[in-house]
């Protein structure tokens, strides 16, 4: 596997038109925040409601990313952690009345409990050994909330219903809006979070467990212990998500938390760039659109192609992966490379494992 | 001489008259509803688990068109945007959202799958937005009080188990009854369909309840249990793997119930077959549309309607697969409701008529099997016949009866 690693620690100082990287990096950063904040006053709120699931779905694909992009650990299973954040929160907005925002942080938790317990055994599993657990996870996840014993909870085949909530305050933001802030508001403290911790010496320690586990043990790193950690502040990351998602849907069942989901999560790190902070974001934006697209273009070649809209998905993921092998943040950094030249230090270094 | 009252009660009356002429609806039409087209959303399992059922959308995108060729409906073409939703309750979320907001579709119809729709009832009814002749079984969309704009279509799961009830009563009053069902909602509709039919002698009646999970490798204990308790008549609530284990078994042990089939495992062909054809003789089970694949239906016209249609709009079709006649079926449910709702096309009035089908016959139901609706009705097909299986296909038997 070749993966692009930031290090985001240092500045870069390579100049494009007078600026440097750094800099660039920043007023990029900046017009996505500016972006993120208007996006609903102009948008329908149809489209406001999609990029709410953009944001929740970039949560949850930072918490695979940091598992699997950074760490090196494949998951086929955080659909399951997904579900398991949404439940809880549906499950405690119903059964005890508990608001909804306050159920966000629980259901986060939770996830890091059942994450971290599920990771110490299972990490004994390496590479695709781990992959085929997490799948087991993925699978069995569904077959368990339709459990009888837990069906007075989990609403069985049914799922469960939940009002969706308006604005709090007398704010003057639609319901649609005021999820889409909600996400926000709970998105980029947890990026943020995600950037500093890759920085950090757990972060360093989770890459080179990734790049030569033998040598990072040998470094005197703790690898079952960061490596269960890095689990379960993934499984973390993806129950938020998976709480948020529940609240801005306003119904779980277990049909919404398939095999599928899991494998679109994955997808979008690949797509949106492994081991990278922004990557989440372009491979929620994939995830999100790009279905609808294959949707629509399948629709222009008639009624008869109603089947074809996860082969026109695969034509298009191909043609992504073909163009784009590093995902959407390899090729921006490609394209940045390309345009600064050979002049300056490369600070960007591509490792292969 | 006219007098002065009749003189302004004539005026008053043709001016009245004369506004409703320029002004022909006072509830604006829906959105979508134009001089030259109806849109109309849909969500379908394209792909994904249910895809089989995509077989219904394709028929009814075809039934439309078939009426677009006609002329379409006062002149307006049908346009029916139906999106594949997976068989994924969010998506479908998505998809009813788009549908509704961004292609500013009139009404949904039959939109398919329980929970898909049990996730976008809220929403539709909270939009005051029709949500027509959803396709699933389930009970509760039968609820007018609390979901005034969402109707179901086919006969739900509690109807079949009152028309069992139905026929128990009249044929076999002291019948001790034994059921196995599927432990969800599915198969508790049915235990809740017969109970209620059976009504106050239910408590007497039903002398062993059984239920089984869908990761239960076998039936067997739970057959052997209902023998045990003496149970002469069976109500076999299960999806086809299980059926035919029961079926299978019964005989096996010797168990030789009055035994009711639920319509979910009708198939000859996935049920009875494995089962063993001998083993399933004397089965009874109850359905209201015609079987395509049934030779006896050849002569028939409503057949010969629904084959023409076929062969003009969907030659590559599968005809021995029933989700086509269902799709056709419904979609002239929905072509009669916007006849009915004649220049009128608010969503109120949509609703309305909706909710005031007066015995409307289908090609391909049965017989004497009619539509009918009301503002406290939102169950359109409420009949059955029973049938019962002679070692080689169903044969119909009794009157039609109403659940």
């Amino acid at each position: 596997m070749t993966v692009l690693s930031e290090t985001p620690a240092m500045a870069d100082t390579r100049q494009v038109a007078g600026l440097s990287l750094s800099t660039w990096h920043r007023i990029g950063l900046v017009a996505a925040l500016a972006f993120a904040l208007v996006v609903p006053f102009w948008a329908s709120s149809y489209h406001t409601f999609q990029f709410t699931l953009v944001t929740v779905y970039a949560i949850a694909l930072m918490g695979l990313n940091l598992l699997t992009g950074y760490n090196g650990q494949i998951s086929l299973g955080h659909g399951a952690f997904y579900a398991i954040g949404a439940y809880v929160t549906a499950v405690l907005v119903h059964k005890t009345g508990v608001p909804y925002w306050a159920t966000v942080p629980v259901a986060g938790f939770v996830c890091l409990g059942v994450g971290f317990l599920f990771g110490f055994p299972a990490l004994r599993l390496e590479g695709l050994y781990l992959a085929l657990a997490t799948f087991a996870l993925a699978l069995v996840t569904p077959q368990i909330l339709k459990f009888k014993t837990f069906a007075s909870w989990t609403g069985g085949v049914q799922g469960i219903l939940m009002d969706k909530p308006d604005a709090p305050w007398g704010l003057p933001l639609d319901s649609d809006q005021w999820l889409y802030f909600l996400c926000l508001a709970v998105a980029l403290p947890l990026f943020w979070a995600a950037r500093n911790m890759v920085a950090s010496r757990t972060g360093r320690a989770m890459v080179s467990i990734r790049d030569h586990p033998i040598a990072a043990a040998t470094m005197g790193v703790d690898t079952a212990l960061v490596k269960s950690l890095t689990f379960g502040v993934s499984a973390f990351y993806t129950g938020i998500a998976g709480s948020l998602g529940g609240i801005v849907v306003g119904f779980v069942a277990p049909d919404s938390f398939s095999i599928l989901l899991s494998l679109s999560f994955l997808v979008g790190i690949v797509v949106g760039g492994l081991a990278s902070i922004w990557g989440a974001l372009f491979g929620a934006l994939f995830v999100v659109f790009v279905p609808n697209y294959a949707d629509q273009i399948s629709d222009l070649l008639g009624e008869r192609a109603k089947a074809l809209p996860w082969a026109i998905y695969g034509l298009l993921l191909i043609a992504v992966m073909y163009l784009m092998p590093t995902g959407v943040v390899g090729m921006l950094r490609t394209v940045a490379a390309r345009v600064v030249g050979v002049r300056g230090p490369r600070t960007l270094v591509a490792k292969t494992e | 001489m006219i007098s002065r009252r009749r003189f302004l009660a004539t005026t008053t009356a043709s001016t009245a008259l004369l506004a409703a002429r320029v002004f022909p609806a006072f509830a604006a039409n829906a959105p979508g509803v134009t001089d030259k087209e109806i849109k109309i959303g849909q969500t379908m399992p394209y792909s994904g688990p249910a895809s089989s059922y995509g077989a219904i959308g394709k028929a009814e995108l075809a039934y439309f068109k078939k009426i677009n060729d006609e002329g379409g409906i006062s002149g307006r073409m049908l346009n029916l945007l139906s999106l594949d939703d997976g068989y994924s309750p969010p998506k479908t979320v998505e998809q009813i959202r788009r549908l509704v907001e961004q292609d500013q579709v009139a009404f949904i119809f039959q939109s398919l799958g329980t929970p898909s729709n049990s996730a976008i009832q809220k929403y539709l009814n909270d939009h005051k937005v029709p949500q027509l002749f959803v396709a699933t079984g389930a009970t509760k969309w039968n609820d007018p009080k609390n979901f005034p704009w969402t109707i179901g279509w086919q006969p739900n799961y509690q109807t079949e188990g009152h028309i069992y009830a139905k026929y128990l009563l009249t044929n076999k009053p002291d019948a001790k009854v034994g059921i196995l069902y599927q432990n969800d909602d599915y198969g508790k509709d049915y235990v809740k369909g017969l109970k209620d039919g059976l009504g106050d002698k239910a408590a007497g009646m039903v002398v062993k309840e059984e239920s089984y999970e869908t990761s239960d490798p076998t039936v067997d204990s739970q057959i052997v249990s209902l023998q045990a308790s003496g149970a002469d008549t069976f109500l076999n609530a299960t999806t086809p793997k299980f059926a035919a284990q029961a079926i299978r078994k019964a005989f096996d042990i010797g168990w030789k119930p009055l035994h009711f089939l639920n319509n979910v495992s009708i198939s000859v062909g996935t049920v009875l077959k494995p089962a063993g054809l001998e083993k399933s003789v004397g089965v009874i089970t109850a359905d209201y549309r015609k079987d395509s694949s049934d030779p006896r239906w050849d002569n028939d016209a409503g057949k010969k309607q629904w084959l023409a249609f076929m062969q003009k709009y969907m030659p590559d079709a599968d005809l021995g697969d029933n989700d086509y006649p269902y799709g056709m079926m419904a979609a002239m449910t929905m072509v009669q409701v916007l006849k009915q709702a004649g220049n009128d096309l608010s969503r109120e009035n949509i609703m309305k008529e909706a909710a005031n089908l007066k015995d409307l016959e289908l090609p391909m139901l049965l017989p004497g099997i009619k539509l009918n609706t009301s503002p406290d009705n939102f169950a359109p097909i409420k009949q059955m016949q029973l049938q019962r299986f002679n070692g080689k296909s169903w044969e119909l038997f009794g009157d039609v009866l109403s659940g």
